[in-house]
């Protein structure tokens, strides 16, 4: 059962990292890299109990804030080309 | 009230993710005590323990709301999910503005999170009156607009 | 235990399905504006299915509440950052492809 859903989650990271590499404009990079960060959440959870090791979760939980955090601030580097701009100026 | 609230909270936080909820480690549960409260204490010094930061009086009115929002979510999902497959693409994507009625921030930004929340709409952009929805159809388009979900969601702040 | 084999599959099977038709709008859809709803439906119910059916399997017990955690944060982000990028890329000045006559909204960004 939980190889049916990695087989899945796979697929659709295999798909993201397609649109990705074909993405005309660089949000829709972002956006596929972004959502390849959900699936990789979904994966570590699914192989967590696949391997029988439920810490694995802790690892999810911390990957979600990560691939948040990471979004943001690829976009702010990509909209100001600058990390510590203030965008209210 | 909001302070004993958020410690009560981050206390119940730090007991089910830390696992010592056993009463054989005084020293440890002691420790977990104090970090909560020095968290406490830093947000307090950040003086964002107010409405907007600890929202508990939404509380009574989300038990009716998200299930409602979670129906929503379900129906748009699946209505999404058709028109992707279908081999023809039937979408007609669309730009509309909609008017929000909430009077706080706080409402305004649940009002929003909800409407991305949904698959077929999402907001592009926020100012005081209205938010511009990105639709992918015109039945997402014509649902929001109708206002339920906004009415809805000014319900909360009564 | 067979019922909540049976139910974890009803969860998970659907779920994954969910993921892989997002994952198909993202590459069928034909402007980023669109394609941001494709990322929508991998985001609410493929994720929550998925963590639903793996839920059925943790049982009562500390795994359950690290999932539900999960699930509210992934819930609570998604809509934040799909707002990012969509916000940013209308102020970068990037058109979105309209394909209906009556569009009222069509010049207000150009």
């Amino acid at each position: 059962m939980f190889i049916a859903a990695m087989i899945g989650i796979l697929v659709t990271m295999a798909l993201a990292l397609c649109r990705a590499l074909l993405g005309p404009t660089v949000y829709d990079r972002i956006l596929s890299v972004n959502m390849f960060g959900t699936k990789t959440v979904l994966f570590i959870a699914v192989l967590g109990f696949l391997t029988g090791r439920p810490d694995f979760l802790d690892l999810a939980l911390i990957y979600v804030l990560i691939n948040f955090i990471g979004t943001l601030a690829v976009l702010k580097f990509v909209t100001y080309n600058d990390l510590g701009a203030d965008p209210e100026k | 009230m909001r302070y004993i609230f958020f410690c009560v909270f981050s206390f119940v936080i730090w007991l089910l993710w830390s696992g010592h909820y056993a009463l054989h480690h005084p020293l440890i549960l002691t420790m977990g005590m104090l970090s909560c409260g020095f968290v406490v204490y830093l947000v307090s010094r950040l003086d964002i323990v107010d409405e907007e930061g600890i929202p508990i009086h939404l509380a009574r009115h989300m038990v009716l709301y998200i299930p409602w929002l979670a129906w929503a979510i379900f129906k748009a999902n699946i209505d999404v999910a058709k028109r992707i497959l279908s081999p023809r693409l039937p979408i007609a994507p669309r730009i509309v503005r909609v008017t929000g009625t909430q009077k706080t921030d706080l409402c305004r930004v649940i009002f929003a999170n909800s409407i991305t929340l949904t698959p077929g709409t999402v907001s592009l952009d926020l100012d005081e009156e209205e938010i511009v929805v990105h639709a992918l159809t015109e039945e997402a388009a014509d649902d929001v607009q109708s206002g339920d979900m906004d009415r809805r969601v000014t319900a909360l702040e009564r | 235990m067979m019922i909540i084999d049976v139910l974890s599959w009803i969860c998970l099977i659907p779920g994954c399905i969910l993921c892989i038709i997002g994952g198909l709008g993202l590459l069928r859809l034909p402007d980023f504006y669109s394609r941001m709803h494709g990322g929508g439906v991998t985001d609410t119910l493929g994720a929550s299915l998925v963590l639903l059916g793996l839920m059925f399997q943790g049982g009562l017990t500390m795994i359950t509440v690290k999932l539900v955690m999960i699930l509210v944060i992934l819930l609570l982000t998604s809509p934040t950052s799909t707002h990012a990028v969509g916000k940013a890329a209308l102020m970068s000045g990037l058109k979105p492809f309209l394909n209906n006559p009556d569009n009222k909204g069509k010049n207000e960004h150009d």
